[in-house]
């Protein structure tokens, strides 16, 4: 299955449902061969974004382009994407084997042709053997792979994936998202991946984009955005967050309730510091931010406080040896903060 | 629905002394014994018996297929219903296709279509179509007139074929219809996505999927047809199994084999049609692999393509209002014959059923009222056993009282009139055949099973705990019933009620056989007689208007009541 790589630019693309506006200015380029994932909540337009790629829903204002092909204004069956469906969306009235072939037998390519691919894409995603049953009688996760072997099996420039996991049991979810990425690694597929989950982005993509409120919030390797957060938003959807507000005062940053931090690397007119909960250091005097532990949750490996401060409330967590005892409810304690570990934001 | 009638029984036993369940219970299966399997199996049984010697045999069933009037009225059942399906089809298919995929303005005057038929007997508007498209009527002396030709829309079989299918059409646009709903719209962007669009992908994609609602609809259509008894009689087309079964009954004798060997013809292809219309609603429940649903995706129309769909619902409305103005003109018409229009108006009509026949209106609000009550009773107490009991052979209360859809009304007709028909009642109340409290039982049998789904459905929407609660608190289980049960219920059992009764009230084809006189006859019997002699015309359209009138307003009644018990469910639905 020869693929030719496309890449993906998509230029000042703007949409409304009616008066709604779903997506505003989105520009983005999204190399060939890339795994990229496009992460926000429900409503962000992240879905709707996708579907404008695939040319399903209003039509957007701006550019799409595969390849050097301007797509924007083509009907989706004149796209060559190909799209998993959230609800895979197989046809029950047919077998496997005939809804695999059903976007070759569309393009009309002779019947001597699509045997062969059709088995192919079917032996791709290890489901040759169940050819010749109904989609009724197949699990979730077989489902799931029948719905990506129809889509390879048109080779498509592009694959778009609209929260493929989403449908699928929790054990099942890690080991698809295995699969999916050995897949695409194998077919070096230029692919968008749809999803809430920050966990299934971060594992997968090369690269991802944020989206919040039909607005890209920012784009770029999972590991960046979980450190160098552009805003409190990306902040706070990947992963934990404290965020306390302040001003830049030389080489410190001065929290609204009065404490002075040490700054690693310097943003301008930087007003946010972000403190991840595992690099504050929890002791009973060793710190510089004074609280009282407020409440206490053991998570197993992990032992989560929740610290009145100055500030208001300041999660922190630390790893869990037996034979240390843990600090009680109401408890003085000290946070200590890792300066190369907080980073600044403009809010 | 196993794990709710489990928990239900448990503390919950018919042993060791029978409980009030088990007494209601055994009480309505002695009830369906006795007024619908037994007859119905009689009639069978005697399909297959020697006449004289009483023993076994299929000579029966030779001498019906080797009689030329028989194989005839087999044929012209068959066909009828055919074509009617046919005709059916080719109404309901655009205005389906147009509500489900276009955003289009008259989606109210669909609606409309669909139910306005309904509202009408068929039988009832039979005479007056024919008084429009009949070789004389309106429409052909203007095509006659002015461009020199006749259409034989109702000429014979055209006749019952245009009647019925005008009728029927709502069961295969309201089938099709939800199933093009159900379709979930990523089945047809995943067609798109894989490169097929337009007619192709509806023939490929779309039109099978919605195939088993479509077929569902067709089989009922099919199965009301070739059952169905007034519309024929009614438009004098005997050669049909239902007027046939009728004629011999009545003329030959209850003793004649032809009458029944017509009735086990009719029950084993209601049986067969209601077994293949169940058989594609579950055997291919594509429902369980479409997860999202809300339907196809609706573009707006082209100015042209706007135009085309209101000219195309403007005929059928047409059509579909044809009967009903027909019926109008003849109630309000002086004298209607070899003209388009009657030549003057009047209210006589009205006047005369006032004075002559009013007996024929109170009788069918006795009847159809009687029958609705004793409907609401079985059918509440039926759900009830079946759904909150732990009885043995529950289901079977639900099975033989469902199994009345399969029974047409001649049938059941037969039936009464060969096990009754020797039975002297007390008290001079005469024979038990003719006695007019049959007609009654009749009419309850025949609407049970639409009682019995509303009651279902009310009941399966009283959370269980809402009993429990009561129980806990020190009720007793029939307190429970009567205080809890019964009231949340009623919303249901009320829009059971009206729908039972609106229809018992139009009913023909069992009480035709069960009348035993004119005093004793209802509305749609009154009508039937009028209309035998053009001078009965007038004042049995009147009848007609006021029959339409009952189901209107039971129609819209019951709407009106299961919208509103909706309304209040999702009120109060947080709460459970």
């Amino acid at each position: 299955m020869t693929q030719t790589k496309a890449g993906i630019r998509i230029e000042d693309l703007h949409l409304s449902f009616g008066d709604t506006k779903v997506l505003e200015g989105i520009d983005m380029v999204i190399e060939p061969g890339e795994f990229f994932a496009f992460l926000g909540p429900s409503g962000s337009g992240k879905s709707t974004l996708l579907r404008a790629i695939a040319g399903f829903g209003p039509t957007p204002r701006g550019r799409i382009l595969i390849g050097d092909r301007d797509i924007a204004n083509l009907p989706p069956w004149k796209r060559n994407v190909g799209m998993v469906f959230q609800s895979y969306a197989l046809w029950p009235h047919m077998s496997v084997r005939r809804n695999v072939a059903f976007g070759l037998e569309e393009r009309r390519l002779p019947a001597r042709e699509i045997g062969p691919k059709v088995e192919r894409a079917l032996e791709i995603v290890g489901l040759l053997h169940l050819a010749d049953r109904m989609p009724a009688q197949l699990s979730g996760g077989q489902q799931q792979r029948v719905a990506l072997a129809r889509t390879i099996a048109i080779e498509p420039q592009v694959l778009l994936l609209d929260e493929p996991l989403s449908n699928l049991d929790a054990a099942l979810r890690v080991q698809m998202r295995r699969e999916l990425l050995a897949l695409q690694r194998k077919l070096g597929l230029t692919t968008i991946f749809v999803t809430h989950d920050q966990e299934e982005a971060n594992t997968t993509s090369d690269r991802m984009a944020v989206l919040d409120k039909g607005v890209i919030q920012q784009i770029g390797t999972p590991q960046h955005l979980y450190d160098q957060p552009a805003n409190a938003f990306v902040a706070g959807f990947l992963g934990t967050a404290n965020i306390l507000k302040g001003a830049l005062q030389g080489a410190e940053f001065v929290t609204a309730g009065g404490q002075h931090l040490p700054v690693a690397a310097m943003v301008k007119g930087a007003n946010c510091i972000v403190l991840r909960p595992q690099n504050i250091h929890i002791s009973m005097s060793d710190g510089t931010i004074a609280g009282r532990v407020a409440h206490r949750e053991f998570l197993g490996s992990q032992i989560r406080y929740l610290v009145d401060t100055a500030d208001g409330k300041i999660i922190v967590d630390t790893l869990h040896s037996s034979g240390r005892p843990p600090y009680d409810e109401g408890a003085p304690v000290s946070l200590a903060i890792d300066s190369q570990n907080a980073p600044l934001l403009v809010a | 629905m196993p794990n709710t009638s489990q928990t239900a029984s448990s503390g919950f036993t018919l042993f060791p002394r029978l409980s009030g369940a088990a007494v209601a219970g055994i009480l309505i299966a002695i009830f369906l014994m006795a007024f619908l399997i037994l007859p119905v199996a009689q009639v069978i049984y005697v399909a297959f018996l020697e006449a004289r010697t009483g023993s076994f045999t299929l000579q029966n069933f030779q001498d019906f297929f080797s009689t030329t009037l028989f194989r005839e009225s087999f044929v012209n059942s068959f066909y009828v219903s055919l074509m009617s399906v046919v005709v059916a089809t080719v109404i309901a298919l655009p205005l389906a296709y147009i509500t489900t995929r276009f955003n289009f303005g008259g989606a109210a005057v669909i609606q409309a279509l669909g139910v306005i038929p309904l509202i009408m007997p068929p039988f009832v508007g039979a005479v007056a179509m024919s008084l429009l498209f009949g070789r004389n009527g309106s429409i052909n002396l203007l095509l006659n007139q002015y461009l020199g030709f006749r259409i034989p829309f109702m000429e014979g079989l055209n006749g019952v074929i245009l009647v019925q299918s005008i009728h029927y059409f709502p069961f295969i646009l309201i089938n099709l219809s939800a199933s093009l709903r159900n379709i979930d719209r990523s089945m047809e962007e995943a067609a798109q996505n894989l490169g097929s669009y337009g007619m192709r992908m509806f023939r490929r994609i779309v039109f099978p999927l919605a195939m088993p609602g479509y077929l569902a609809g067709a089989a009922l259509v099919f199965i009301k047809v070739f059952d169905d008894l007034g519309t024929p009689l009614l438009l004098n087309v005997n050669n049909m199994l239902a007027p046939q079964a009728y004629l011999r009954i009545t003329g030959v004798g209850i003793n004649d084999p032809m009458g029944y060997v017509i009735s086990f013809i009719l029950v084993a292809f209601s049986v067969f049609s209601l077994w293949v219309s169940f058989l594609f609603m579950r055997g291919k429940d594509y429902a369980t692999v479409q997860k999202g649903g809300g339907g196809l995706s609706r573009r707006d129309l082209k100015p042209r393509e706007k135009w085309l769909a209101w000219g195309v619902i403007l005929l059928i409305l047409a059509m579909v209002l044809s009967p009903h103005i027909g019926l109008l003109l003849l109630a309000f018409g002086t004298i209607w014959s070899f003209s388009p229009l009657p030549d003057g108006f009047t209210v006589q009509h009205f006047g005369t059923i006032f004075t002559q026949s009013s007996q024929y209106v109170w009788n069918t609000l006795v009847y159809a009222g009687s029958a609705a009550v004793v409907d609401v009773v079985l059918g509440t107490a039926i759900a009830y056993i079946v759904i909150r009991t732990g009885l043995p052979g529950r289901k079977w209360l639900d099975y033989m009282a469902t199994a009345a859809l399969a029974v047409p009304g001649v049938v059941l007709g037969i039936g009464y009139l060969r096990m009754f028909h020797g039975i002297q009642l007390p008290f001079g109340l005469g024979q038990m055949s003719s006695f007019w409290g049959i007609i009654i039982v009749a009419l309850a049998v025949r609407r049970l099973p639409y009682a019995l789904r509303a009651c279902m459905a009310a009941l399966q929407q009283v959370a269980l705990s809402l009993e429990e609660a009561a129980e806990s608190l020190g009720a007793s289980r029939s307190s429970t019933i009567r205080r809890i049960v019964v009231p949340l219920m009623t919303g249901g059992i009320l829009a059971g009620f009206v729908t039972s009764f609106a229809t018992a009230a139009v009913e023909l084809s069992a009480t035709i056989m069960l009348v035993g006189r004119s005093s004793d006859a209802p509305l749609a019997y009154g009508i039937y007689l009028y209309m035998q002699s053009p001078a009965g015309r007038g004042p049995g359209a009147a009848l007609g208007i006021l029959a339409v009138v009952i189901v209107a307003v039971g129609t819209y009644l019951s709407q009106r009541i299961i919208e509103r018990e909706r309304a209040r469910q999702t009120m109060t639905g947080d709460q459970h």
